[in-house]
């Protein structure tokens, strides 16, 4: 049997999508916690080096390679 | 309770340096007919049961169905020791798992099948070294042409069709969150944007029809079970993304199927409807902060999140009082954390989620290069992150730098490519090609036909995909020395 420990069950009243309040929301955001921003400094670092890496197998000449990459529809 | 049989279909993208010389018919059979490892060269695909041309609404549309000759069936079909087939539809290599029976299943089988047109393409770049051909798991090129993944599960015939269309129209609408695989820009006349969430939502132009290639649906009521049509119905899926990342794919198929054992056992589902799912598809896929409320038919907004936690709350009260498998609880925990974080705030899902890790490794190349979403990088990063090179796929060097999380073990699908599910008829299927290679004349999926010698062909119906099992015919036909042998126990 399933455990529902964990599963946030929304209230009705949580249901209801408030934009208002949810416009308000998206200003205060980016204001993130120590430890997600530690999380996210290795993620940076490691991502650096993922950076050089897209460099060295990237196509070539970009915007020729994705001008001709046309298919035929399919399905 | 049936055990729920699923599978899915995936339309490959390609492309050489010289686009001159691509015709994408002859590549595509180029492609395929340089598979090294198939058991055998010389079996037809039975297309007598075929007919994609049949509506569950009652009627069948006119159109012209496949039958190709038996030299030219060869070129288009391979069938594959794992029970599943490799082809050519139309301008693209395709390919479809065997038979599964759990989402995990599916996500292995996939990728199996990623390996597997990862060694045509290199087998059939060998002849054509100045030229590489690339091949792409994905949708779209961008300009307006779509290819597609398509999604089966086995169904009771009993259901009907109005409820799981009523059912599933806001799940699918929604379900991109999870198991859309991101694009850059818009196509199919749609407003442009930097960034959307899904590949295919801009295609889809209606909610329910037979078609697949023009004014896509979000239902498509193609009614072809492959099995036996009085008991089963085959839902094609035609709405998902086909997804690189594991867990996007676990998840769109392992809650998908969760739904439709709700449906089928009449379990209370959320009662949303929305007031328009064409343009809410689209809505949600260009909502990439997944804030915006969707308008519902009683004037009511629910975000995309609020709509999957619907349904999700419904499969927990569902299996508290219905035993589930291990997979089914695996992909509910993961359905509810996934969610709790799309809610909080998408971006930490930047191992899992396809579009969240697309998004994620662009911004973080823009923000390196300094450039902006005009960048044709970026366009290039989106294409390239599909592309099935180990040695240049953008997701393939996140997966070997352990930048994102895994389902499968390389084992499994290394496993996989030559060996059929266990569970379903894909395993006779698959072991009677390995054992009976000369033998074996033609398949489809619900049926084998055998030569057995002075022009005989014998045909072995498969019309129910839970037989054929290795628990049913592993003795059978481990005992038997001939297919002779295996005719005569099978009609004892």
């Amino acid at each position: 049997m399933i455990d529902l420990k964990g599963v946030k069950t929304l209230s009705k009243q949580e249901h209801k999508t408030d934009r208002k309040k949810e416009a308000g929301k998206k200003e205060e955001e980016g204001g993130a916690n120590p430890k997600t921003a530690e999380k996210g400094k290795k993620i940076k670092e490691d991502l650096d080096k993922l950076m050089e890496k897209i460099d060295d197998v990237l196509e070539e000449n970009a915007e020729e390679f994705v001008k001709n990459y046309v298919q035929k529809g399919g399905e | 309770m049936i055990k729920r049989i699923m599978g899915t279909e995936t339309e490959f993208g390609i492309a050489t340096r010289n686009p001159e010389a691509l015709d994408p018919v002859s590549t595509s059979l180029l492609l395929i007919n340089h598979y090294p490892s198939l058991p055998s060269t010389r079996v037809l695909w039975d297309y007598e049961h075929e007919n994609p041309l049949l509506d569950v609404r009652g009627f069948e549309v006119e159109g012209e169905r496949e039958r190709p000759g038996p030299e030219y069936n060869r070129l288009l079909n391979k069938v594959l020791a794992n029970g599943g087939r490799l082809y050519v539809d139309g301008a693209h290599p395709e390919y479809s798992t065997p038979e599964c029976t759990n989402s995990r299943d599916v996500v292995i089988y996939e990728k199996a099948g990623d390996r597997i047109l990862g060694q045509c393409c290199e087998h059939a770049g060998r002849i054509k070294a100045q030229d590489p051909l690339v091949v792409y798991r994905n949708n779209t090129d961008g300009k307006g042409n779509s290819y597609g993944y398509h999604e089966n599960y086995l169904v009771d015939r009993s259901v009907p069709f109005e409820m799981l269309m009523r059912a599933l129209t806001p799940f699918f609408v929604t379900r991109q969150i999870y198991a859309g695989s991101g694009k850059v820009g818009a196509e199919n006349r749609m407003p442009p944007l930097p960034f959307q969430i899904s590949q295919r939502a801009d295609f889809f132009e209606t909610l329910v029809d037979l078609n697949t290639m023009v004014k896509r649906p979000i239902i498509n009521t193609r009614d072809e079970p492959h099995a036996d049509a009085s008991k089963y119905r085959r839902l094609h899926v035609i709405v998902g993304d086909a997804n690189m990342a594991e867990c996007s794919t676990y998840l769109k198929v392992g809650s998908t199927a969760i739904v439709l054992t709700m449906i089928e056992e009449k379990w209370p589902l959320p009662e949303v409807e929305l007031e328009d799912p064409v343009r809410a598809i689209k809505e949600v896929s260009r909502d990439v902060g997944l804030k915006s409320a969707i308008r519902l038919s009683n004037g009511r907004g629910y975000t995309a999140v609020e709509i999957q936690r619907l349904y999700l709350e419904a499969a927990y009260r569902f299996f508290e009082e219905h035993e589930a498998d291990p997979v089914t609880r695996d992909v509910l925990k993961k359905w509810n954390e996934v969610l709790n974080r799309l809610q909080e705030d998408p971006m930490q899902l930047s191992r899992e989620i396809d579009w969240v890790i697309k998004l994620e490794l662009i911004r973080s190349y823009m923000e390196k290069k300094q450039c902006g979403w005009g960048d044709a990088r970026l366009a290039m990063m989106d294409l390239q992150y599909h592309d099935l090179r180990p040695e240049k796929g953008l997701y393939a060097a996140l997966e070997k730098g352990h930048y994102v999380d895994r389902i499968t073990t390389d084992r499994e699908i290394t496993h996989a490519e030559q060996n059929p599910p266990t569970d379903t008829r894909a395993y006779f299927r698959g072991t009677c090609l390995k054992k009976f290679p000369k033998e074996v004349y033609a398949t489809s999926w619900s049926s084998i036909l055998f030569d057995v010698g002075n022009g005989t062909i014998k045909k072995v119906p498969l019309m129910e995909p839970l037989r054929g099992t290795e628990s049913l015919t592993r003795s059978l036909l481990e005992s038997a020395d001939t297919v002779e042998d295996v005719l005569n126990r099978l009609s004892m």
